[in-house]
């Protein structure tokens, strides 16, 4: 999957995500979403990525409140497994 | 160091949350869209880029954020409801390389620990203060702060906070920025990503400030309780701004990290003879005076004195005390206080150790000194076996009632009245005490008689008393 991704991206860990749609709301490009059809062990629907169109502004790392949910691969990034 | 191009998860945090009891490792335990999470994720992110982690200290209040230790990578000390101040100024003054922040909300700041954040911020202790203003207490559900706004609903103002009855709502940063000393005052919110990251930039200033050693820095963030504002996330961030804002505006309202240098403390010392010289103990004489011999039945002495207020009670303990401290004795002096203060005896216990001392209270005491009847009765009961009582017999009648330990009848009243002065019996007692034990000299105790009172009668005066005491107690054993 490494070589067809497309920098930047966001990676939503979903098993950490408590649903509150705070970065769907601060996300600028609207490339996220709350998945109604997901519920994770605690019992929340998670936000999930579209797949396309981030613009790596970082708003959702920085207005998710849980430490680890989120994840911005920005426009460069060199993956540990090519370097 | 230069960032990678992407943003995870910060250094700031522990990898997992080990120290958070149950299965669940990964997750805070914040509800959702709780501003504390991203602040945390602020501050996480400042420590792992100015490399601080192994010298910044977190100090966690009592609220939500009680279990901020669970997630920072850094040192952690949690303290009692308002006292992060308090405990931030004895961290950084012991230790001046620390980076020492302290993390608090509305009620643990403002209410209970309104008067430890004023007089820290007054000293300018060299500390980051990181303010959570939700409004509302949040961890013991949603009860009125000093800082909920003029008509808010909350479990203890259900009509809303009236001013009449409740007060208005405390603008702690205006109100710290009338002090002298501090350094950085700033006041964000976290109500939308611009917002957010100039709260990031306050953040990041102040732990620079205190890293540098410029002194206080208060960040006050204005930061979403979706759960005890009874509201989704997203319309949390609406009401900060539309309704929180308009009360407390934002803005840095002191920056004077330019102008500030790096606060330089005197050195603490510890200097006895200056102590000894404030307590008017041996004129600031280093050298303690020659031990004496002493029968090990009066060795280490735990002692109780009692009678009225005003015979003296308490002169005579710290005059035992300070005389012990002359010969290189540890010593303890603990005055009793409570209601019998005021009811009209007193009490004192005096510890006197070749070692070190715990408790300063003689529990169980080895020497009772009794100067009232109720005293005796009082005090006998937990003298311990094979003690000793010396016992004023001027105004005791009756016998100690304990006949396992050795009891010594001394007129002490008596003896002060004839030497024309009352008030001198504490002196008497003290000589008696001298006489049983041993573990004085007459003469050592006369030396210490100048540095104790100030007018050459009274010096004089309490001569005489110690040595009638003494001499009273020695013709006994005779």
């Amino acid at each position: 999957m490494g070589e067809d991704r497309r920098y930047p991206f966001c990676e939503i860990d979903q098993e950490e995500c408590k649903g509150c749609g705070l970065c769907v709301a601060s996300c600028p490009a609207k490339v996220l979403e709350i998945d109604q059809g997901k519920l994770n062990s605690k019992g929340f629907h998670p936000s999930s990525y579209k797949g396309q169109g981030c613009l790596g502004c970082g708003n959702c790392f920085y207005t998710c409140p849980e430490p680890g949910a989120v994840t911005v691969y920005l426009k460069g990034y060199v993956p540990e497994e090519v370097k | 160091m230069a960032r990678p191009a992407v943003l995870r998860k910060p250094l700031g945090f522990v990898g997992r949350y080990e120290h958070k009891p149950g299965a669940e490792k990964n997750r805070t335990h914040y509800c959702p869209g709780c501003g504390h999470g991203i602040l945390h994720k602020l501050i996480a992110e400042a420590l792992e880029d100015f490399e601080i982690t192994d010298r910044a200290i977190m100090i966690s209040p009592v609220g939500c954020s009680v279990f901020a230790y669970y997630y920072f990578n850094a040192g952690n000390l949690q303290v009692p409801h308002g006292r992060a101040p308090a405990v931030a100024t004895a961290v950084s003054r012991a230790n001046p390389h620390a980076v020492v922040m302290s993390y608090q909300g509305d009620g643990d700041l403002a209410a209970i620990g309104g008067n430890h954040i004023v007089q820290a911020a007054n000293r300018g202790e060299n500390i980051a203060v990181f303010f959570v203003n939700n409004a509302i207490y949040g961890m013991t559900g949603g009860q009125m702060a000093p800082t909920t706004i003029e008509g808010m609903k909350t479990t203890t103002t259900p009509y809303g906070r009236n001013p009449l009855t409740d007060g208005y709502p405390m603008k702690i940063s205006e109100l710290l920025d009338s002090l002298h000393a501090p350094v950085f005052i700033a006041r964000t919110s976290l109500h939308d990503p611009a917002n957010i990251r100039k709260t990031r930039a306050a953040v990041r200033k102040a732990i620079q400030y205190t890293i540098e050693k410029k002194g206080f820095s208060l960040v006050e963030v204005l930061s979403m309780c979706p759960s005890n504002w009874k509201m989704d996330a997203v319309s949390s961030q609406e009401w900060i701004r539309d309704v929180l804002i308009p009360v407390f505006p934002l803005g840095t309202l002191r920056d004077r990290g330019s102008e500030a240098v790096e606060m330089k403390r005197p050195v603490p010392t510890f200097d006895p003879a200056k102590v000894r010289e404030v307590l008017g103990v041996g004129g600031g004489k280093q050298k303690a005076l020659a031990r004496r011999r002493v029968d090990p039945k009066y060795a280490d002495p735990s002692i109780r004195i009692a009678g009225f207020g005003g015979q003296g009670i308490l002169s005579a303990g710290t005059a035992i005390a300070n005389v012990g401290l002359e010969y290189g004795y540890n010593v303890s002096w603990l005055p009793s206080y409570g209601p019998e203060m005021r009811g009209g005896t007193a009490n004192c216990s005096v510890k006197i150790r070749e070692g070190s001392i715990g408790e300063p209270e003689a529990t169980q005491p080895t020497v009772v000194i009794a100067m009232n009847r109720p005293s005796m009765e009082k005090f006998e009961q937990i003298l311990k076996p094979g003690g000793t009582l010396i016992y004023n017999s001027t105004l005791i009648e009756v016998e100690p009632g304990r006949k396992d330990v050795e009891t010594w009848a001394v007129p002490i009243t008596g003896i002060a009245d004839g030497l024309g002065n009352t008030k001198v019996q504490s002196m008497v007692a003290v000589g008696a005490f001298a006489g049983v034990t041993g573990l004085f000299g007459l003469d050592d105790i006369k030396g210490l008689l100048p540095a104790m009172f100030e007018s050459e009668a009274m010096v004089l005066l309490n001569e005489k008393a110690v040595e009638a005491g003494y001499d009273y107690v020695t013709g006994m054993r005779r």
